[in-house]
């Protein structure tokens, strides 16, 4: 249906409406790996990461984190404590127009 | 940067704003300093910005500020599948001054509020990570940032860096906050011609609506879903405890999709175009959550301090409140030159005898008791639904019948005494 697309449904259209000012560096990190792969069967954090950050690939999470909104759930909800969170660098990350 | 300051203010949402404008109009020597592009750009808001506390900062400002529509109806929608029991008032006086609160969109309104700041004589610095305060025997004099030589020192800190305040768990006035005192919320900003606005919404060019929605709209969950009207835009979000959408399992953005197409709500969206899509934190800990306030030379104030309000969505306005009586305690405390906590705890016990602490006081249970006992959101609308389904059905059975039929139907799956129990308990966290 004509004007689904412009109601961005799906988050990769959500994300694209969204201006990021990208730093090189990564402002998350997950401290340990392995935590990851033995100790969280759930993986929380790629389901209830607003924006789709973490990606679990099989043996590691990918951390796409130039998509980061820095609400501070992953640090918040993270069972093992395990993701160090910053604030990117100043100026870049996120950068909301409207709301 | 390498100079000193009376005051440093750590981020330039409502509170740090607030803060800065007012010490920088006492004649302080302000130093606000904001860490996105410029002020707002890191900042989200369900859209509801309140007169009152606003104008004891900048009196009559509506006037100059970039609102989008003055409300003059709020409306309360209780949502099963595919009904909904609504409540609502409409007041036209809203819609006049001195006006009740407003609709606004807070990269435009932020941007606006720090330049008045700086008219004021603070000094601006934006795309600036404050990474720590400078704590010397035991008392911050300073913060340092992001930039090369970016020590900068001042006689008072005021920590209004946000939710998440890594500054305030640092400085360990509060512990981590745990997924049941923080709501995630996304939304969007959808574009609407204005006349369409005003059509669907059955108001005039410079009157909004609010539109807060229970029950199905968090599929149960602890939050609420909201729709406000802006000049020619929607503001659509959805925010439930992070605790609870961890639970369940719920992609955030599938929630607020699932809201976009409810029955209820998909008529009202219809054309709208997706503009932006913003998630953020709100501090929904409440009273028992609000971390220690105040240190020798820091005051926490804003988000960062838990000040929200989650019954009555308020939290833009607490930030303001709470920004303007840390300037006052802080301006006292220049006056008689101490900085220590006990001079500017001044700053708490004002703030506790204000409306923000005393409303807090009054809620202090709601968020927990929701949260552990879910049959508010999940049975209870549904059962309000289906009583006004059977009570407005016209279906032959007399309405006595109707009458018992409906309180046999709130009694029978959960029994009478767990029910008024429960609407007991309700009360009880509410009067």
């Amino acid at each position: 249906m004509e004007g689904d697309e412009i109601m961005a449904k799906t988050i990769e259209e959500k994300q694209y409406l969204v201006r990021f000012r990208c730093d090189t560096k990564s402002h998350l990190e997950v401290k340990d790996e392995n935590v990851c792969l033995t100790s969280c069967p759930d993986k929380d954090c790629t389901i209830f990461c607003p924006a789709d950050v973490y990606k679990w690939e099989g043996d590691r999470m990918h951390v796409g984190f130039e998509g980061c909104h820095e609400c501070g759930s992953c640090r918040i909800g993270c069972p093992y404590d395990n993701i160090k969170w910053e604030y990117p660098k100043g100026g870049h990350g996120i950068v909301f127009r409207l709301a | 940067m390498g100079d000193r300051f009376d005051v440093i203010v750590v981020g330039a949402g409502p509170a740090g704003t607030s803060c800065a404008y007012t010490a920088a109009k006492s004649g302080l020597n302000v130093l606000l300093i904001e860490r996105g592009e410029y002020p707002g750009s890191k900042n989200v808001m369900g859209g509801i910005l309140y007169r009152k506390q606003m104008e004891e900062i900048i009196p009559e400002f509506w006037k100059e500020a970039p609102l989008e529509r003055p409300v003059v109806e709020q409306r309360f929608w209780f949502m099963d599948r595919e009904s909904m029991v609504t409540s609502s008032y409409k007041g036209l006086e809203w819609g006049r001054e001195p006006y009740n609160n407003f609709t606004v969109l807070r990269a435009k309104f932020d941007q606006w509020f720090a330049s008045k700041a700086v008219e004021q004589g603070a000094l601006l610095i934006n795309e600036t990570v404050v990474t720590e305060c400078i704590v010397e025997d035991g008392r911050v004099v300073g913060v340092r940032t992001d930039r090369p030589d970016g020590d900068v020192y001042a006689d008072v800190v005021v920590l209004a860096d946000g939710v998440n305040s890594l500054l305030g768990k640092s400085l360990g006035f509060h512990k981590e906050w745990k997924p049941d005192e923080v709501a995630l919320t996304v939304m969007e900003v959808m574009n609407l011609p204005k006349k369409t606005i005003n059509e669907r919404f059955n108001v005039e060019d410079n009157q909004g609506v609010s539109i807060e929605i229970f029950g199905d709209s968090t599929q149960g969950l602890l939050g609420t879903a909201f729709l406000y009207t802006n000049k020619d835009s929607l503001n659509i979000g959805v925010g439930t405890t992070l605790s609870g959408m961890i639970k369940k399992k719920l992609k955030p953005y599938h929630l607020l999709e699932y809201v976009k197409t409810h029955p209820m709500v998909k008529p009202y969206l219809e054309g709208g175009e997706t503009a932006e899509y913003l998630a953020h934190l709100i501090p929904e800990g409440g009273y028992k959550s609000v971390p220690r306030l105040v240190g020798d030379g820091v005051v926490i104030v804003g988000d960062a301090a838990q000040f929200v309000n989650a019954i009555h969505r308020e939290g833009s306005n607490m930030a303001m409140s709470s920004g303007k009586m840390a300037a006052e305690a802080i301006v006292r405390a220049k006056e008689i030159g101490d900085f220590t906590e006990r001079t500017l705890d001044h700053y708490r016990k004002e703030l506790y005898r204000s409306f923000v602490g005393k409303d807090l006081k009054k809620y202090k249970d709601v968020t927990h008791t929701f949260e552990d006992h879910p049959q508010y959101m999940a049975d209870y609308i549904p059962m309000l639904n289906k009583a006004a389904n059977k009570f407005f059905t016209v279906d032959g059975s007399p309405k006595k019948q109707k009458q018992s039929d409906i309180i046999k139907g709130f009694t029978k799956d959960k029994g009478k005494i767990t029910v008024a129990r429960d609407l007991i308990r309700a009360w009880k966290v509410m009067k």
